[in-house]
């Protein structure tokens, strides 16, 4: 669904710096933690039912012996022109006005999986089981976001609980809301600084300037998904 | 009604051709009330066999279908061979498969009615009952291929207190829609060419046989009126299910053609599945009508290699066409020059299952081809139930190579993936053809399957006329 707006500014958008990424996964485990996505298990995980809504693509570039490691961090892209909405039967697969992102109404949703065959960057995750949560275990979990239950898709949010979560601040202290105080929690865990949030429609903000950077590029950008998520990458072997 | 009197074939008759009409139904005739002693003895004739097969298919239908899909709904979608990034595998492929199953029969008999080909007559309902049970097998999958599908009603527009509808831009709500729409307009199509024959049945039988028919029947009593009406019915409903027939499978396309994935992303494939239904459809009317003549008392007089032949040459000409299809989406695929498109098309045909895509090619163009040519061949019944199998088996293949081992090429390699099917897929895909098989047998001892009054109609109209010194076969047009 194309992007609406309703007179709201806010456009979320992410920045990887695949430069600065080690490949240290730290991003991987704070989303899990954060939005209680469930661990499936080795089994699974090997079968390739591992749920994850940030996953690092390992790669190698250069010819033998001159090798080194690439990271490429991917997540849901948040596109502007999202292949995953106009596929869903009941409307699970949305676009918020107001955050200009895509959610997932987990309620909704009633598993035709059709979102995730069309999405280009395999960003969605389906619930082949209910997730198995033994006793101490479920303490570590985040009361702001639901459990799944299996059968239904779900996916990263940008941590839209966040999101709401500054507002809500910023609006209780009669403040706009500040560049940088919305971290998702791949964001936050990051240690190398690879990963930079922020509102793309405010110009000044360091997402919107880093979005410019001349290694910038959209994953498959050819296919028109406006994705909200910008790459950098330089040419060289350690970066550009 | 104008009464035009067409000739058959040549004024020469060549030895071969005409050596004898009374090899042909149409000028085999016999009387009416013969005709209806035939049909009714087919229809409550049951042996031994019958009966076991008919306990085997009804256990396979209660533990392979609905066992195992019970037991799928209470674990989870686990079970399934899926996984990322093949989320659609064989239950999507069956679905396609029978839908493609369901488009002959009415092909077969709202097609041949329209352009008033005689051959079709003694097969119509076989091929018409084909179309509603295979649509009633595929109906199930999206159903049972669903993550929750106790909520499947939210895709129905039904009214609720939030006003919401389902998302009618999805291809989803499309194939509810056209699916719905077609097994009503078919079981209607099914429904009213029945009526004379189940009247028919009415007056022959007693007991609770007969209080069934009787109401089935409509009160139907055969006055001029009735007939007039019926038959202008069902050329209302032949020539309106036609555009029917070919939505539905052009919707079932668009399922993959209207998505983002490279392979499906493709305009051709409304046409070309259009064509693949109508292969694999017309193979399964054959398959269909030699089980039929094989099983059911008197079938070999209503059955013969004429129409085996016929239809022959119908599937050589689809199995033709379908290579045209089949090309055009490689040829388009190549011009179009996108290197995913290509990686595909490559894979499929070098890849881990190239064999898939191997046995397709040697079902759906080699076999037809070579064999169909030949008169004997598509003239001997056992044989053309091989050679249509095997259509089929290479149509299935066919929907296999482009659902799971499209998805499992997709444009990042990273993300690349093989599906394997596992058994409780097997056994659902395998419990929807003992649901078919199961409901198609206990139909055929239910309600006469050859349309009586159709056969006799074409009978009275075949003559043998005397031109000159031959006789030459010709056929009154009714109306």
């Amino acid at each position: 669904m194309a992007e609406v707006s309703k007179g709201i500014a806010e456009k979320w958008g992410l920045v990887v710096d695949q430069d600065r990424c080690t490949g240290c996964n730290a991003c991987v485990v704070a989303c899990s933690m954060e939005n209680n996505v469930p661990f499936t298990g080795e089994d699974n995980v090997a079968f390739g039912r591992g749920t994850y809504w940030i996953y690092n693509k390992r790669m190698w570039e250069g010819a033998y012996p001159e090798v080194a490691p690439a990271f490429q961090p991917v997540m849901c892209q948040q596109c502007g022109s999202a292949p995953c909405e106009p596929v869903c039967p009941t409307f699970a697969a949305v676009h918020s006005e107001e955050e200009q992102i895509n959610l997932q109404i987990y309620n909704r949703c009633i598993g035709t999986r059709y979102c995730a065959n069309n999405c280009p960057y395999h960003a969605r995750q389906f619930n082949f089981q209910d997730p198995d949560i033994p006793e101490p275990m479920n303490s570590y979990l985040n009361p702001d976001v639901t459990i799944r239950r299996r059968g239904v898709m779900e996916k990263c949010t940008f941590c839209v609980q966040r999101i709401v979560a500054g507002r809500q601040t910023a609006s209780a202290e009669d403040r706009p809301l500040r560049d940088g105080e919305v971290t998702p929690a791949c964001v936050a865990a990051c240690p190398s600084g690879a990963l930079v949030f922020g509102d793309l429609s405010d110009p000044s903000s360091r997402v919107s300037q880093m979005a410019q950077n001349e290694r910038q590029y959209k994953l498959m950008d050819e296919l028109g998904t406006r994705p909200k998520v910008t790459y950098l990458k330089g040419g060289g072997r350690n970066g550009g | 009604m104008a009464a035009e009197t067409k000739l058959f074939g040549k004024l020469k008759t060549t030895e071969q051709e005409h050596k004898d009409p009374k090899e042909q139904l149409m000028f085999d005739p016999r009387p009416r009330e013969e005709l209806n002693r035939m049909v009714m003895e087919m229809m409550t004739t049951t042996t031994r066999k019958f009966w076991l097969w008919a306990i085997g298919l009804g256990a396979g239908v209660v533990v392979l279908l609905f066992g195992a899909w019970g037991y799928m709904i209470s674990t989870g979608m686990w079970v399934t061979g899926l996984r990322r990034p093949i989320y659609w595998g064989v239950f999507i492929v069956t679905f396609v498969f029978w839908i493609g199953i369901s488009h002959a029969g009415t092909f077969v008999s709202a097609i041949l009615r329209v352009f008033k080909s005689e051959f079709r007559r003694p097969f119509t309902r076989a091929a018409e009952l084909m179309t509603t049970f295979g649509l009633a097998a595929g109906a199930l999958y999206p159903l049972i291929h669903l993550g929750r599908v106790w909520v499947f009603y939210f895709m129905v527009p039904y009214p609720n207190a939030r006003w919401l509808w389902p998302n009618f831009r999805s291809p989803l709500v499309w194939d509810l829609l056209a699916i719905t729409t077609y097994l009503l307009s078919s079981t209607i199509y099914l429904y009213l060419p029945l009526v004379p024959d189940l009247a028919m049945a009415r007056d022959r039988t007693t007991g609770i046989r007969h209080s069934a028919y009787k109401i089935l029947a409509l009160g139907w009593r055969g006055t001029e009126a009735e007939w007039f009406r019926l038959k202008k019915a069902i050329q209302i409903f032949a020539f309106a299910i036609i555009p029917v027939m070919f939505s539905v499978h052009t919707i079932v396309s668009w399922d993959f053609a209207v998505s983002q994935v490279a392979g499906w992303h493709s305009t051709i494939f409304g046409p070309y599945f259009i064509i693949g239904a109508i292969l694999s459809g017309v193979s399964a009317v054959v398959t269909i009508l030699y089980v039929l003549r094989s099983t059911l008392k008197h079938m070999d007089y209503f059955l013969r290699p004429e129409h085996f032949d016929a239809l022959g040459k119908l599937i050589l000409v689809f199995s033709m066409a379908w290579a045209y299809f089949f090309f055009n989406d490689y040829l388009l695929g190549w011009y179009g020059g996108e290197a995913a498109v290509r990686q595909i098309l490559t894979a499929h045909a070098t890849g881990p299952a190239a064999w898939v895509w191997y046995t397709m090619l040697i079902c759906n163009i080699v076999i037809p081809w070579l064999t169909l040519w030949n008169r004997k061949i598509r003239r001997t019944p056992w044989l053309m139930f091989i050679i249509t199998l095997l259509i089929n088996v290479g149509m299935y293949l066919e929907r296999y190579t482009i659902i799971p081992l499209t998805l499992g090429h997709q444009r990042t390699p990273f993300d690349w993936g093989i599906y394997t099917p596992r058994p409780i897929e097997i056994s659902i895909v395998l419990g929807t053809f003992c649901l078919f098989t199961f409901l198609y047998l206990v139909m055929s001892r239910l309600i006469p399957l050859v349309p009586v009054w159709e056969v006799q109609e074409g009978q009275v109209a075949h003559t043998l006329r005397k031109v000159g010194k031959a006789e030459v076969p010709s056929v009154t047009e009714l109306d």
